[in-house]
């Protein structure tokens, strides 16, 4: 069954889609979809590191999604504000990261695939990645759901129930490294956010509790990406953004369609 | 035994030292209101109770494994966060739903169990937050600024609600607040605070004490005494301006 790469691709966007469902719920609560961005493009500079020290691509973009979210920290307690921290950074290891990939020689690199993705060259190995990642940033979120939405919605409630919200903190951050690693193949670092924020924000409009918006966003995602890689297959267009463009297309509708069940009723 | 004892307490946010050798203790069922002007580091205090903000200096003791249960001066719901308020109340732990049901109507909201927590009214809201903090049976409440946003027919509404809860529970109360007039009547002691404690003892103690009237002038006009004092208190402030 794995010999296709349609159905290698459709299991890797799937994959991608559970992990971004959750955490992009936090993602969108909590108004960090610009911190998404960022850890993004920050990936661009892990890609290049990898490559050059030979490393795994999975391994070196967790790395500098990491060093890149410990640098926000601590950038925005010295008193820069949050998006400035966050312009500088992303962009600044996006174009290192390019200008480090130009340097690489003997190696041919396909740029493209790493900013838009090349979903349907995933290998049985990138999906034992995909999964494996994607498997940890379910559990992770799910073993700290009740603490995650406490801290999310009040910093002193979470203190005064036991909890630390810095350490909840560095949880969704680890969760978004390795969402972005896993991602990256998939999407693209230009896409990885999209995926995170368009299934969650689809879903807010039929979900009554935080539980349920995370899987109907986890089905809006999985739905983007299978028909999207239809999509791409029929009008031969590029896999990563057409799903993307369904993601898109389905948030519209949900929207549409709430519209106007507010003001009907 | 004492469920929270403060002692010599300083809290500084880098160079501004906003609380300064500041005592407080807390007594199983006694209700303790705090109140002092804006900036006065009332809620650096609430903050180090709960363990939000280092002490710089100083000791807070709480009762080992004591409930507390909180009430946030404000809780902002993103619209993007969809929430009922079964499932916001059964966030604080281990909850039966008829649990979350005893505790609505304690706070004097029942029947809200199925509604959306944006769609509440102000004052719902906050007995949806007295209501989450009696959830677990706490032996003192913290209630930070509770009644912010409500009218005053609402606000001293929502304090002889705290006053049924103690009655009915015994549950010890630690709060906030800067409506006197409301306020006073409801406490057992009332400690007024300006970076350092100025003066404390029973509402009548307090409210003829020089240092509270020169806070908060002489007035018996509640929030009105508060306004006046914001332009005219020079009290302390020529201090913590020369650190």
């Amino acid at each position: 069954m794995l010999d296709d790469f349609m159905t290698r691709a459709t299991l890797a966007g799937v994959g991608v889609a559970f992990a971004a469902a959750p955490l992009g719920c936090f993602v969108v609560w909590r108004r960090m979809a610009y911190f998404g961005d960022a850890t993004a493009h920050a990936a661009m500079l892990g890609v290049a590191l990898s490559l050059a020290m030979q490393i795994s691509i999975a391994v070196g973009t967790v790395m500098v999604a990491l060093a890149m979210a410990v640098s926000v920290n601590l950038l925005t307690w010295r008193g820069y504000a949050m998006d400035t921290v966050l312009g500088v950074l992303a962009h600044s290891a996006l174009a290192f990261g390019l200008v480090a990939v130009s340097f690489l020689s003997g190696i041919r690199i396909d740029l493209m695939a790493y900013l838009f993705g090349d979903i349907l060259a995933v290998s049985r190995a990138d999906l034992l990645v995909i999964w494996g990642g994607a498997a940890l940033v379910v559990a992770l979120i799910a073993s700290r759901w009740s603490a995650l939405l406490t801290a999310t919605l009040n910093e002193e409630l979470a203190y005064a129930g036991g909890l630390d919200p810095r350490r909840e903190q560095v949880i969704l951050t680890l969760c978004m490294a390795v969402t972005v690693a896993v991602a990256i193949k998939v999407v693209g670092v230009l896409l990885i956010a999209a995926m995170l924020i368009i299934p969650a924000a689809a879903a807010r409009n039929l979900a009554r509790t935080p539980e349920a918006m995370a899987m109907i966003a986890a089905a809006i995602g999985g739905a983007s990406a299978a028909a999207g890689l239809r999509a791409a297959y029929v009008f031969d267009a590029p896999a990563g953004p057409s799903i993307v463009c369904v993601a898109a297309l389905l948030f519209a509708a949900l929207g549409l369609v709430s519209w106007r069940n507010h003001r009907g009723t | 035994m004492t469920l929270i004892s403060i002692e010599d307490l300083s809290v500084r946010y880098g160079a501004k030292t906003v609380l300064r050798h500041v005592g407080l203790s807390v007594e199983p069922g006694e209700i303790v209101t705090i109140v002092g002007p804006n900036g006065s580091g009332k809620t650096s205090l609430f903050r180090a109770i709960i363990g939000a903000t280092e002490p710089a200096a100083g000791q807070i003791k709480i009762k080992p494994g004591i409930r507390i249960g909180y009430v946030p001066q404000r809780l902002h719901v993103d619209p993007t966060l969809p929430i009922t308020v079964e499932r916001f109340m059964r966030l604080a732990g281990r909850v039966r739903r008829q649990d979350c049901a005893t505790a609505l109507d304690a706070a004097g909201v029942p029947d809200l169990l199925k509604r959306q927590m944006s769609q509440l009214s102000v004052g719902q809201f906050q007995r949806v937050l007295l209501a989450r903090a009696l959830i677990n049976r706490p032996e003192i409440l913290l209630l930070d600024e509770a009644t912010q946003g409500l009218d005053q027919p609402g606000s001293a509404a929502f304090y002889r609600q705290i006053e049924t809860v103690r009655a009915e529970t015994g549950c010890a109360v630690l709060m906030i607040s800067h409506e006197l007039h409301v306020v006073m009547s409801a406490s057992d002691r009332v400690v007024c605070l300006n970076g350092h404690v100025c003066c404390e003892g029973t509402p009548a103690v307090v409210a003829s004490a020089p240092e509270y009237r020169a806070l908060f002038g002489s007035g018996t006009g509640g929030a009105l005494a508060l306004y006046r004092h914001d332009h005219d208190h020079d009290h302390m402030h020529g201090n913590e301006a020369a650190e």
